[in-house]
């Protein structure tokens, strides 16, 4: 390729990414100190934490968007190792149906979307229902940087570096009646900025859903922005739900209400098609959909054209996590 | 001397155009290009984030236009008069096949890993992909009789009523794209080419109609 990026080798896309000389020449020294007694010892949890975080790699920032830093999150299984999708990939290949169906439609067309001014709506079965301004959102919690396995129902996935908080904790703060047992997501669906909005293909606005233990569970992830940076229209700015261990499309995009109720509530694709997509829709190499096997998934931009599709991880991978919200429970028939 | 140039009608003068040394290597050539872009943009990775989706896709998209291309030639020869046309219809049809090939290979490859297995399987699993793979076993004989000599040893008759077959391919090739579709309710482009073919048949039908009752 003619034009060079960072991928490359020897172009480095800022000078703050080399190790000044004068950091590199005290190494030594650095050695030194803590292999000196008690000092040593204090310092030596402090290097090897630095060790740690810097194997992760910081994630570098596409510099499409304003920066939205997270700190690397700490809670259990938030942070997978694998090699990030790339930013290009993340951004212009997934489905995002109010701006067509094609997967690369949403980053053609989602450049209409109208993000500010936004509110999301909090109503139903809680002590405090209220309307929070993005502003006010962003601010409810600190800002976490979660890297998350994504898999899509359609048999392919990805790794993104998501920017958000838990979801409990807005949850905390509207605080649930001991009624409400389920969570209902609605997205956003404008006509005027989202072409497709009308189409006959889903009922609009996208509804989804998840139940009020589910949506508690600190992996659901409300977030704000990717890649270091605010989320990009065709992702679901200006805010979105991520669940790892569900198919993609259980994460609404584009959130402007979230209600709490005691029915199970009526989801999207399950309205279009029950006998396909379940409502709980937990990843599961075990179950096909009907029309396809869901025991393997491809990589995106990883899995060579020749490579042969990786085996699917029961919930994602996330089971040590969630697998105890569904013990007992018969995942042929709740698929 | 001199003569009084008559403008020709336009189905002669495509005749004669047809008739040029040059014209069949370039429907060939140009036939190719498809095939040329597809393994250029792969080699120079241009096909999107899924190359192998990008690639299973577009060898289906070309085989569907060539399946309408080798339908179109008699209902055009016909209508415009340009009995030449008849001299492309072997090599259009080869495309077809050429690309259902590619196409087959891609998903076997690209998708299945060539694990013969998990193929078998997944033609049971998937009613699409066994339209698909039915479309392309009916194809294969059309293919293997498609010179000279497979048409005398099979006798005209018996030969052309073998390649009716290609009537069943076009039907079965709609509904292979429909089913793809289906999951995403988006019928728009299947429409196109749904109408393109039934109008072709279509033709054929009413053609077949009004001979018997004369």
């Amino acid at each position: 390729m003619l034009i060079k990026t960072s991928h490359d080798g020897f172009s480095h896309p800022t000078s703050s990414d080399i190790t000044s000389p004068t950091v590199y020449a005290g190494r030594r020294d650095l050695i030194k100190l803590m292999a000196s007694g008690v000092a040593g010892a204090a310092l030596s949890t402090w290097a090897a934490r630095e060790a740690h975080a810097q194997s992760l790699g910081a994630t570098p920032r596409p510099g499409k968007g304003t920066a939205l830093p997270g700190a690397r999150s700490t809670l259990s299984g938030s942070v997978t190792m694998e090699k990030l999708t790339d930013y290009k990939d993340a951004s212009s290949y997934n489905n995002f149906y109010e701006f067509g169906t094609d997967k690369a439609d949403p980053a053609k067309n989602a450049h209409s979307l109208k993000t500010t001014p936004w509110t999301v709506e909090i109503e139903g079965l809680v002590k405090k229902p209220a309307k929070y301004t993005l502003e006010d959102l962003l601010k409810l919690s600190a800002q976490e940087e979660r890297i998350y396995r994504l898999r899509c129902v359609e048999g392919w996935s990805m790794v993104i570096p998501w920017v958000g908080y838990s979801l409990s904790e807005l949850i905390k703060r509207v605080e649930p009646l001991g009624s409400a047992k389920y969570v209902e997501f609605v997205t956003q669906a404008d006509p005027k900025t989202m072409p497709f909005v009308g189409s006959r293909v889903l009922e609009w606005p996208y509804v989804e859903g998840l139940r009020l233990d589910e949506a508690m569970n600190p992996l659901t992830l409300l977030s704000f922005g990717m890649y270091g940076e605010v989320l990009p229209n065709q992702s679901g700015a200006p805010v979105r739900l991520v669940v790892p261990w569900k198919y993609g499309f259980k994460s609404g995009k584009s959130l402007v209400k979230i209600r709490f109720t005691d029915k199970q509530p009526a989801t999207a694709w399950n309205k279009a098609a029950a006998s396909e997509y379940g409502f709980f829709s937990n990843v599961n190499p075990n179950v096909d959909h009907p029309r396809w096997s869901q025991a393997t998934e491809r990589r995106i931009g990883e899995d060579g054209l020749f490579a042969k599709k990786r085996k699917t991880l029961m919930f994602n991978g996330y089971e040590a996590q969630v697998g105890q919200l569904y013990a007992g429970m018969d995942l042929k028939k709740f698929f | 001397m001199s003569t009084l140039v008559m403008p020709r009608p336009i189905g002669v003068q495509m005749n004669s155009l047809l008739l040029h040394r040059f014209a069949k290597p370039l429907v060939f050539g140009l036939s190719l290009l498809p095939f040329c872009w597809l393994l250029y943009a792969a080699i120079t990775q241009q096909l999107g984030a899924n190359p192998a989706e990008a690639l299973i896709r577009a060898t289906g998209d070309w085989t569907l236009r060539f399946l309408c291309l080798v339908l179109a030639v008699t209902p055009l020869r016909v209508i415009s008069g340009t009995p030449a046309l008849a001299r492309f219809r072997r090599m259009v049809g080869l495309f077809v096949y050429f690309y259902v090939c590619i196409h087959l290979l891609s998903y076997s490859g690209f998708d299945m890993g060539f694990e013969v297995a998990d193929i078998a399987k997944d033609i049971a699993k998937r009613p699409f992909i066994l339209v698909g793979f039915t479309a392309f076993m009916l194809l294969t004989p059309l293919a293997l009789t498609s010179f000279n000599r497979a048409i005398k040893a099979l006798g005209g008759k018996r030969w052309q009523g073998l390649h009716k077959l290609v009537y069943a391919v076009a039907g079965l090739a709609v509904l292979h794209f429909f089913w793809m579709r289906a999951g995403k309710n988006n019928f728009a482009e299947v429409a196109v080419y749904a109408a393109i073919l039934g109008s072709l048949l279509g033709w054929r039908f009413i053609r077949f109609i009004r001979k018997n009752r004369l």
